[in-house]
């Protein structure tokens, strides 16, 4: 373990203090206050909207609505289908897409001048029938147009229908919400044609992107600024209509305008993960090789873009097996656009695979790790590749040994404690290691301070502690001397924060960036009297000084370097980008979660008694953060799980619950006790640290172990989210 | 939403501002003329809002983080908003803005407390103190300190109201197991999940024995 591997959060000071600025906490001068109106029906035209009162109302600056607003110039670009994100084109027309759809902005001198105003506009509508029930919209049924929406087929089609046991399922997860403890919010203003924005971008460079087009104006001009986020969780990769109706307010007053969106609209407006149902065929000989495997998911999209993510990917590579066909299916309907929530695709379809392979296993008769084992992919069939490397038994290994695996009984219902009947279940989540293109700037500064500039985000997985470690390590320099600059336009490019790429691609680019700059220092020294004769090799770079490998008396110290040279600092700006090797592997992490559950069965009420959640991630760069996105993700597996849905009152099509007293989050009283495993071995292919990414398939997983738990503990198979006790109680009976 | 609820509402003409409405639909409509020039004129420059804005204001004296304010503040503003947006201690949060969440904890008079459900006139001469008002310089309170060191946190959202609660916590004596904790930090959400190390930073700073 490196002496750096253990650091504290980085920005931890900033964020116990209450320092730490999230977007719209940026003290601007002259800044107003806007919100949104929605409309109260999910399809149709807006007939009329009688905004003159909250025009009257104290305070009130401006109302803006589909009638008087100054379009955006790309609004008149056609609207591209395939572009995935491509955001509703807020006030450009009369018609109602979604319920609670923007259908004004109000813009007052105070926030309860502005709330008030708010509350007196009145539109009347020309309704249309809605749709918001996946099941009663299947008619639409579709594939995606694209090459990644084509079904799967390896060896025999459906080839599962051929084996000796086969088993067919289908398992349902409801629409759940991000909700990041922060809301969605902005504060806009403009100079001139450059817009600012301080706002809640899991991406600045995509952000700047996207303003541009909406606006017509080069992404260079775009000015964004996203340095803190309290959470995001996918929610942020997209450039949504509120971050425009600020843009377009701003614009209109020449004031800096500061909107934030209420809970309820969190609910409505900034994407969720989609309502998906999942038909899962597996089918195995007799003595449990897989022969055949098919997996299929209709999930729901908006009726104005289509969304998609790889809800049936895992099932190509997961296992070995000859035959696997995969198909993935949209329906439009009348609510807004998803957007990937953590472990996007990966964690909807484990919990189909995983409680199927948890279900075949019984019908085998053996246990379901030896199951897996049985059927433990040697490589990529899919890709026809080696594995870069895969530690997937050491998860397993890990686990069972914590939990206490040797206690399960295969039966159901066979172990008790006390009133309670305990049950113990696992899942495997997997996702792929992607690594972008990324720029960072590494300076040192005469006083001996490393400075590490990326615009990359930190929306909570410790971005900025992961770049102070490997900053540290490579150049000696102390981590408490290491500054990160990052979260902002105007720095080197760095990548949306998303997929689990961050660490690969940002971790790679401060690595290979401080190399070069030790690199520098080091020829810079040898230029001096002291090292006269001496190579690269002959020396080191140790606390600030250049050391000669043999005689230590032998040194020079940055500041005499710098002085020598008349140098305030001397930085090195570079871009990494992955090798061509990689591309010949298959690069995969791996997570295994184990769940002891207690079930009383009177009262169908369900508790994690204990959860160890196990991972392949290559190298663990920080201890403590990597700890932390690992119980974060088990706990989002658990709310999967055992608790969210989002309810729609499909005769409205809007939503029931949209609040945090009736949408159910894990709270801390959820969790009993917690347990993290890290296999920590080095991928040789992936990146110079040999990482692999940890916080997508830190949630993957969870899900299918809970049900399997449940299954294990009353003998009742849940196959629709979330696993609540009125859908166990009946096991009273066990 | 208070939008969403009042758009199905009939709002009527003696619901809405019928005072300033007066005056101001007379200034649009000046060729009808029955209002008095002076009022037009008052009411074009907007110096109507502007003695309504000193009308309707209440006074408040409060202590925050042991500074002493005396303010003229809209009747409407909640105790949250009034540190957010006009005192500029933003280290207090607003996560739900209905009591939900827990992110906006701040100690009023050594209780813990939710400032999205008190309106700041309510407070009059209350000792608030916020999550700004627990460190000193570079000298962390032992809770900040634990939270940091067993990485009580991601994004750092809930975590001054975390902070808060967990001081409360132990304050109020239920701070005697795992168990007990967890139950009374439960008005906290923290959607990182983040929970198994802030209960081990609250054990931390129990077993410490510290002066909180």
């Amino acid at each position: 373990m490196s002496k750096t591997s253990n650091i504290n959060r980085v920005d931890g000071f900033a964020k116990v203090t209450g320092a730490a600025t999230y977007s719209a906490e940026y003290k601007t001068a002259g800044v107003v206050y806007a919100c949104l109106v929605g409309s109260t029906i999910a399809k149709g035209r807006i007939k009329s909207i009688d905004t003159k009162k909250a025009e009257w109302a104290p305070g009130v600056l401006s109302v803006i609505t589909h009638l008087n607003v100054d379009k955006p110039a790309g609004y008149k670009d056609a609207k591209d289908p395939h572009n995935f994100g491509q955001p509703l084109q807020i006030f450009k027309d009369d018609s109602i897409v979604y319920y609670d759809q923007p259908i004004a902005l109000v813009i007052a001198d105070t926030f309860e001048r502005m709330q008030y105003a708010a509350s007196l506009i009145k539109a009347e509508y020309i309704k249309e029938e809605h749709q918001t029930d996946l099941n009663k919209a299947k008619d639409k049924e579709r594939k995606v147009d694209t090459k990644k929406g084509d079904d799967y087929h390896r060896g025999v089609v459906d080839g599962y229908k051929n084996a000796a046991i086969v088993l067919e399922e289908d398992y349902t997860i409801p629409t759940e919400v991000h909700n990041p403890m922060e809301l969605a919010n902005i504060i806009a203003k403009w100079d001139g044609n450059k817009p600012t924005l301080y706002t809640k971008s899991q991406g600045v460079e995509g952000t700047r992107r996207s303003i541009g087009k909406v606006f017509g104006i080069a992404p260079e001009d775009v000015s964004v600024n996203s340095e803190y986020l309290g959470g995001a969780f996918g929610m942020g990769l997209h450039t949504w209509p509120y971050e425009i109706a600020a843009l377009i307010g701003s614009k209109k007053l020449g004031k800096p305008v500061k909107l934030v969106l209420h809970r309820e609209q969190m609910f409505t407006n900034v994407g969720y993960r989609p309502y998906t149902i999942q038909k899962i065929g597996l089918g195995a000989t007799k003595e449990g090789k897989i022969v055949g495997l098919t997996h299929e998911a209709v999930a729901q999209t908006s009726s104005y873009e289509d969304f998609m993510e790889g809800t049936v990917n895992m099932s190509r590579f997961l296992y070995n097996c000859e035959n696997v066909t995969t198909r993935y299916r949209i329906v439009p309907i009348d609510i807004c656009t998803p957007i990937w929530m953590r472990g996007p695709g990966e964690a909807t379809g484990s919990f189909a695979l995983e409680s199927a392979m948890d279900e075949l296993a019984y019908k085998l008769n053996m246990d379901p790790i030896e199951f897996r084992k049985l059927n433990y992919a040697e490589k990529d069939q899919e890709q026809n590749k080696p594995w870069s490397s895969k530690y997937l038994l050491e998860c397993y290994e890990g686990g069972m040994e914590r939990i206490g695996w040797e206690n399960r009984k295969n039966e159901p219902g066979a172990v008790r404690e006390g009133e309670w009947l305990v049950g113990y279940g696992m899942g495997t989540g997997t996702f792929g290691c992607y690594r972008s293109p990324t720029s960072v700037k590494a300076k040192l500064l005469a006083n001996g301070n490393l400075v590490l500039q990326c615009s990359v985000n930190d929306m909570g997985p410790g971005t900025a502690t992961m770049m102070t470690a490997i900053g540290a390590e490579v150049t000696g320099v102390s981590s408490d001397n290491v500054i990160i600059e990052m979260g902002k336009s105007g720095l080197p490019k760095g990548p949306t924060q998303g997929g689990s790429a961050t660490t690969s691609s940002v971790g790679s680019a401060v690595n290979d960036s401080c190399q070069l700059l030790v690199k520098k220092v080091i020829d810079l020294a040898l230029l001096n009297p002291v090292f006269k004769n001496s190579k690269a090799a002959d020396v080191s770079f140790v606390d600030g000084n250049v050391i000669s490998n043999k005689d230590t008396a032998k040194r020079i110290s940055l500041v005499s370097l710098f002085e020598a040279n008349k140098l305030q600092e001397l930085e090195v700006e570079n871009q990494s980008k992955a090798d061509e090797e990689a591309k010949k592997y298959s690069i995969y992490s791996y997570s295994v979660h184990f769940v002891k559950v207690l079930v009383n069965p009177k009262l169908g009420k369900i508790r994690l008694a204990h959860v160890v959640s196990c991972a392949d991630i290559g190298t663990v760069i920080s201890q403590k953060t990597s700890a932390g996105q690992m119980f974060g993700g088990a706990v989002g597996g658990i709310g999967m799980g055992l608790m969210e849905v989002l309810e729609i009152d499909h005769r409205f099509g809007r939503p029931i619950n949209n609040n945090f007293a009736d949408y159910h989050v894990p709270v801390n009283a959820d969790i009993e006790k917690q347990e993290v495993f890290f296999v920590n071995k080095k991928d040789p292919i992936s990146n110079p640290m040999g990482t692999k990414g940890l916080g997508e398939t830190a949630l993957v997983g969870m899900a299918p172990a809970i049900a399997n738990a449940v299954f294990n503990a009353t003998g009742k198979r849940v196959r629709d989210l979330p696993i609540t006790l009125d859908k166990i109680i009946e096991t009273a009976k066990v | 939403m208070a939008s969403k609820k009042t758009n199905e509402n009939k709002v009527t003409p003696e619901d809405a501002n019928s005072r300033r409405d007066f005056i101001k639909k007379s200034g649009l409509f000046t060729a009808l003329a029955l209002a008095p020039p002076s009022l037009v004129m008052a009411s074009e420059n907007k110096w109507d809002e502007k003695i309504a804005e000193y009308l309707e204001t209440v006074p408040l004296s409060i202590e925050v983080n042991g500074a002493k304010h005396n303010l003229n503040i809209e009747p409407r503003t909640t105790l949250l908003d009034l540190l957010r947006e006009q005192l500029q201690l933003t280290g207090t949060k607003k996560g739900c803005d209905h009591g939900q969440c827990g992110a906006c904890t701040v100690h009023v008079d050594g209780i813990r407390i939710l400032s999205c459900l008190s309106l700041a006139s309510m407070q009059q001469n209350a000792k608030v103190v916020t999550i700004e008002g627990l460190s000193s310089g570079k000298k962390l309170h032992p809770m900040q300190e634990a939270f940091i060191k067993n990485d009580g946190f991601q994004c750092g959202y809930c975590t001054p109201g975390q902070i808060m609660s967990g001081i409360a916590c132990i304050k109020e004596g239920h701070a005697n197991s795992r168990e007990e904790i967890s139950e009374y930090m439960s008005g906290n959400i923290c959607r990182c999940g983040a929970y198994h190390n802030i209960v081990d930073a609250i054990i931390e700073v129990k077993e410490g024995g510290k002066l909180i």
